[in-house]
């Protein structure tokens, strides 16, 4: 095996794909043979960095530096001046890269954006390992936990005792024990009366992300298949299921073909399939494409999606846990929510718990979106403030602007107002204060920015979203859509808040899924803080 | 038995069975929880939300359709907060729906309707919302407004569930969410069976009959035009309950004197030919028992059952009696027996007949049903039409005297009249075959084990025949086509298995309940209903002096005039007929799989 003096990553993500990431590796290869430098630098793929909008990102190790919207052209200059002559390229965007995976967030750092540390335990190889390698994979302690559940023979319940211990909520938005889903899971009767196993149980990663904003998952999946392959084989043996699938959004090009080749080779390596490590365990999962429906986020509506069926939501109860899909047990887990059961066994439920806070242990990944100055990824504690978020992380609002709100959770959010910028991200904080944590998304809304605008945008999200089953939900989206599009033409109605509120509620209060169920929060959010905006104009004629 | 659940609705304590939902309780205690998609014959479709309840202890209101009751759960069906939402949600279904009521041929029995006038609505809170999309023209049964369509599913589900058709189903989604068929090429290129259980079920009048009123007045108002009418057996039974009659209550007569009221020019009856299919239909099954023919022999006179069959069973296309329905028997005879006996010019005949049924418009314009030399049934009513054209014509129907039915094609025997309920057909082929076979008639003409509304029912009789000894019979009736198509795999399977079937003769009405059931009966009708009207045909059978149709004189002059005898070369020119494999995506025929009349009598 060759040692190399310099290594030089290319994260790969649709962003970097598109801005031609691979025309700049196949130069970048080409220049360095040429140059007979191929022995000495090596060029890898990695997962994302997780940033938006900043072209071809490369990165020099162990110089640490980032290079941004580097060009096919760019390539000699940074040979000839980085690696060379070892000094930063004048003239190209750059920055230092911040340590991702070690840094203390308990200190306040005052750093902004690229380089402001972050804690990783979800993302900590998406953006340092070649994802489609398996074996970079476990040479960064890629299936180590696995390792330890089957090797030191660790019983199902104990592994779901360490992660009830944890203290882990399903990070797709509800929130939810995954511990006590996954022990339901376990315990749920089989139609029979007797406690079901094997073929009968199912465990489902719910990969159909969908919320406006929300880009996690996807970077993820890109970023490290592998962790999911782990966490789901972890989860199987927990709840006795033989068979997992993993429903992948359909968009998901990257995420699908590397999720694939994931597979592949962990099967070629024993990680999957038959008599895993050589023992009695034997676990397989196959990947199912969406056909892109946001209510298929929805876990019933996924079952049913999965199960060759129209994507409505079912009746609940009974729930997935005991009759999920085919009408078995089935665990749904969130793509991030998996993602931290591996650092969970390797580590510890104690440590788990050190991170974050008392009542929502561990980090969040959160996507940063709109009038900031670094747009993209990261994960960050539990109980990080908003502003910190906005401020330090995301480099605060772009051209020096004023921050007006932010947009929590996606488009089933809250808008939250300038006094809430210092609100802790974790679930309990948020509900306090009248909002969601939800997916994860943070979107930035400068002074200028019309609620008016945003809220009507989000309505017709959730008028072109809604399954239809619903009569509440088909026709409340549709009639909220038009009060908000007059008011928007100030040519609102007296009274039209006051209705498109009520027209909320009842959709909350009758509809029978989360996305009827959701319009509620925008709606109320931007109408509590910024009820100037909705003004009617008492002699303006409706609109026809 | 399974485990009972203790809860409080209302106030008041009741026990009911695990598993029941908590509309479904308060029903059981008397308390009917407002509702609009919730129909008590099928699986909660949970579309409209209107009839949430609260729950203690939950913290939001709860669709009682579709929760199931937990042991002391305590309920509220009504508040403040449960009539405001109920209100809205009705509110916001009338924003979407064609508002058409006083053309709508659900006026008056429709559900939203109902409920809107019951509850008060403010009909003008929201914008309405209708998206100009074309009525479904396509079928010559049922015709789809999806302006009026309110997305319920009912019409989906029956057609799944009830009837294991799957011709619709729920496309696009959101306010998008729209009844289609396959491709959405339309009801008439697709597997429907034209039965027309979603025009029952369907809460509005989004789904109705092919209207040919006003056919059949132009016809009547015609100098030109002699206008001959039949009326099926269960016709008599399901009017009265559209004149504030008691339901099950007969009124032949009423009906007879309407019809010349409305100005027909002959007034027959469809039940004289259900006793010539009889005689034609026992002398085919005698002929199969006795010659080793295909068994079993199943009957042909439903005509969403024949497309049903042609479509998921053409395989068991041979087993089907080639006996044309009464209502196509009817029509070629009026074209040729009746012009001849009347020496009237068969071009100036007007075929109608009034039926229970949307599929019989289906049938009568298949383009083999033309035996006479002209089309056999030119018009097909359904009992709602009629209906109307009563309403139309301003006649009082419950104040009009009884009136006789023309002579020649009207009389009729018990065994017709039952013809209108499932195992009717069965019982009165029983009767007949039982006195050809023996040469003597049955001790007890009723034959209880094939009656009722049992899904499939199975009757074993031993039938002491002239020179063959004593015949075992077994027998089937399925009403409904999911249990059709459970009784038709069984079948298929034995004879697969086996080479043969355990049945010798079996009974399928598409409609669950038979004939007065069909889906061109009365609206809003729930299933135990029409147990109900089949009461009354059994009532009118029993108080007949004659109840098996070997001995209706009818029948018996038109075998010496015409036909000559059951089953005779002329009988399978004019009676009988053949059968199509059809498409399962657009309901087309594909070949044909049973001989051509011709050919039948060898």
């Amino acid at each position: 095996m060759s040692i190399y003096r310099t290594h030089i990553l290319l994260p790969i993500d649709e962003g970097t794909v598109l801005a031609g990431v691979f025309e700049v590796k196949r130069r970048l290869e080409n220049e360095l043979k040429t140059r007979k430098l191929d022995k000495e630098i090596k060029v890898l793929e990695s997962g994302t960095v997780g940033l938006v909008g900043k072209g071809v990102i490369l990165t020099v190790y162990p110089d640490r530096m980032y290079y941004f919207q580097v060009k096919e052209n760019d390539v000699a200059r940074i040979i000839d001046e980085h690696l060379l002559k070892g000094r930063v390229v004048a003239g190209l965007a750059h920055a230092p890269v911040a340590d991702m995976a070690t840094a203390a967030t308990a200190e306040k750092s005052a750093k902004v954006g690229l380089t402001r540390e972050q804690r990783r335990v979800v993302l900590d190889k998406t953006w340092t390992v070649d994802p489609q390698n398996i074996n970079e994979v476990l040479a960064a302690g890629g299936y180590r936990a696995l390792e330890k559940i089957l090797g030191d023979s660790l019983s199902p319940e104990q592994v779901i005792e360490e992660v009830k211990k944890s203290g882990l909520r399903g990070r797709g938005g509800a929130g939810f024990p995954t511990g006590m889903k996954w022990e339901f899971t376990r315990k749920a009767q089989s139609s029979a009366g007797r406690t079901a196993t094997g073929t009968e149980k199912y465990i489902i990663c719910n990969a159909d992300e969908g919320e406006p904003g929300t880009f996690k998952d996807r970077l993820i999946l890109e970023g490290d298949p592998h962790k999911l392959i782990e966490a789901m084989t972890i989860a199987a043996y927990a709840i006795g299921a033989g068979r997992g699938y993993v429903y992948i959004r359909g968009e998901y090009e990257l995420s699908i073909e590397r999720m694939q080749a994931a597979i592949d080779q962990a099967r070629e390596f024993n990680l999957l399939g038959a008599n895993i490590l050589e023992t009695d365990f034997s676990f397989d999962l196959q990947i199912k494409k969406g056909a892109g429906a946001y209510v298929c986020g929805e876990e019933t509506a996924l079952i049913e999606s999965l199960e060759g069926k129209r994507g409505n939501p079912r009746v609940k109860p009974p729930y997935p846990v005991s009759h999920g899909l085919w009408q078995k047990p089935t665990a749904v887990n969130n793509v991030e929510t998996l993602a931290n059961i591996p650092a969970i066994i390797s580590n510890g439920a104690g440590w788990f718990r050190n991170i974050g806070t008392d009542k929502c242990p561990g980090t969040k990944v959160f996507t940063i979106l709109g009038h900031v100055e670094y747009p993209g990824l990261i994960e960050t504690d539990m109980g990080t403030s908003l502003r910190e978020i906005i401020f330090s992380f995301g480099g605060g609002i772009k051209g020096g602007k004023k921050f007006k709100a932010a947009l929590l959770g996606g488009a089933a959010g809250v808008f939250l107002p300038e006094p809430l910028l210092d609100v802790k991200m974790d679930f309990e904080s948020l509900k306090e204060n009248k909002a969601v944590l939800g997916s994860g998304a943070v979107l930035v809304m400068n002074e200028d920015t019309s609620i008016v605008d945003m809220l009507f945008s989000i309505a017709k999200f959730f008028a072109h979203e809604s399954c239809g089953q619903c009569s509440p939900c088909r026709i409340g989206t549709q009639q909220i859509l038009q009060i908000i599009y007059r008011i928007r033409q100030g040519k609102g109605l007296p009274g039209d808040p006051e209705t498109m509120l009520n027209l909320a509620e009842t959709m909350f209060k009758s509809s029978l899924c989360p996305l009827g169920q959701s319009l509620i929060m925008p709606i109320k959010s931007a109408l509590e803080h910024f009820p100037e905006e909705f003004k009617v104009n008492n002699n303006n004629e409706v609109n026809p | 038995m399974s485990k009972q659940i203790q809860l409080t609705i209302d106030g008041k304590e009741i026990s009911v069975e695990a598993g029941t939902t908590i509309l479904e309780a308060a029903r059981q205690l008397g308390i009917l929880i407002p509702s609009l998609c919730y129909h008590p014959n099928l699986r909660p479709t949970a579309s409209c939300g209107v009839c949430v309840v609260e729950v203690a202890g939950m913290p939001g209101p709860k669709r009682s359709c579709c929760t199931p009751v937990e042991a002391g759960m305590k309920v509220a069906t009504n508040s403040r907060q449960l009539r405001s939402l109920r209100k809205t949600l009705v509110e916001l279904v009338l924003s979407n729906h064609a508002t058409e009521c006083p053309t709508c041929v659900a006026n008056g029995k429709c559900e939203l309707q109902d409920l809107a006038n019951a509850m008060g609505v403010d009909f003008d809170r929201f914008q309405l919302i209708v998206d100009d999309k074309p009525i479904d023209e396509s079928s010559p049964s049922v015709h789809r407004d999806p302006k009026k369509c309110i997305a319920c599913g009912r019409c989906v589900t029956v057609c799944s569930d009830i009837q294991s058709v799957f011709a619709i189903d729920m496309v696009n989604r959101g306010f998008e969410v729209n009844v289609n068929t396959f491709f959405k090429e339309g009801l008439g290129q697709s597997s429907c069976v034209n039965c027309g259980q979603c025009t029952v079920f369907c809460p509005t009048g989004a789904l109705r009959e092919r209207n040919e009123t006003d056919d059949v007045w132009d016809a009547i108002l015609d100098p030109g035009k002699i206008v001959v009418v039949q009326e099926a057996p269960s016709i008599r039974v399901t009017l009265a309950e559209e004149f504030g009659m008691e339901m099950g209550t007969v009124t032949v007569g009423k009906m007879y004197a309407a019809l010349k009221k409305i100005g027909f020019d002959y007034v027959f009856d469809t039940n004289f030919t259900a006793d010539l299919t009889i005689m034609e239909e026992g002398t085919e099954l005698i002929e199969r028992v006795k010659g080793g023919g295909l068994l079993p022999l199943i009957t042909s006179c439903s005509p969403g059952w024949v497309k049903f069959m042609e479509t998921y069973f053409p395989d068991l296309a041979g087993h089907t009696s080639t006996c044309k329905s009464p209502q196509q028997m009817f029509g070629t005879m009026v074209k040729t027996y009746f012009a001849k006996e009347k020496n009237l010019d068969p071009a100036k005949i007007v075929s109608v007949s009034i039926m229970p049924c949307t599929a019989k418009k289906f049938e009568a314009r298949r383009p083999e049903m033309c035996d006479s030399g002209y089309r056999d049934v030119d018009y097909v009513l359904t009992t709602r039409e009629f209906v109307r054209m009563i309403k139309e014509a301003k006649i009082d129907f419950k104040s009009l005297p009884d009136e006789s039915p023309d002579e020649l094609m009207a009389s009729y025997t018990g065994a017709a009249t039952i013809f209108g309920a499932t195992g009717g057909v069965m019982e009165a082929a029983i009767r007949s075959a039982y006195f050809l076979l023996a040469g003597k008639n049955l001790d007890n003409l009723d034959i209880q084990a094939v009656r009722g509304l049992d899904g499939i029912k199975e009757a074993t009789l031993t039938i002491p025949a002239q020179g063959l000894g004593d015949l075992p019979v077994k027998v089937a009736v399925a009403h409904g086509l999911d249990n059709a198509r459970t009784l038709m795999d069984k079948v298929r399977e034995q004879i697969r298995a086996t080479g043969k079937s355990e049945y010798a003769f079996i009974e399928i009405m598409a409609c669950p309940g038979g004939c007065v059931g069909g889906g061109g009966q009365p609206y809003g009708s729930v299933i135990a209903d029409r147990a109900r009207r089949g009461q009354g045909l059994y009532r009118e059978d029993k108080g007949m002096a004659k109840r098996q149709s070997h001995e209706n004189p009818g029948v018996t002059l038109i075998y010496e005039k015409f036909l000559k005898h059951p089953g005779s070369e002329i009988s399978h020119k004019l009676l009988h007929t053949c059968f199509f494999e059809r498409s399962l995506l657009n309901g087309s025929c594909v070949k044909e799989v049973t001989k051509k009349h011709a050919e039948h009598h060898n």
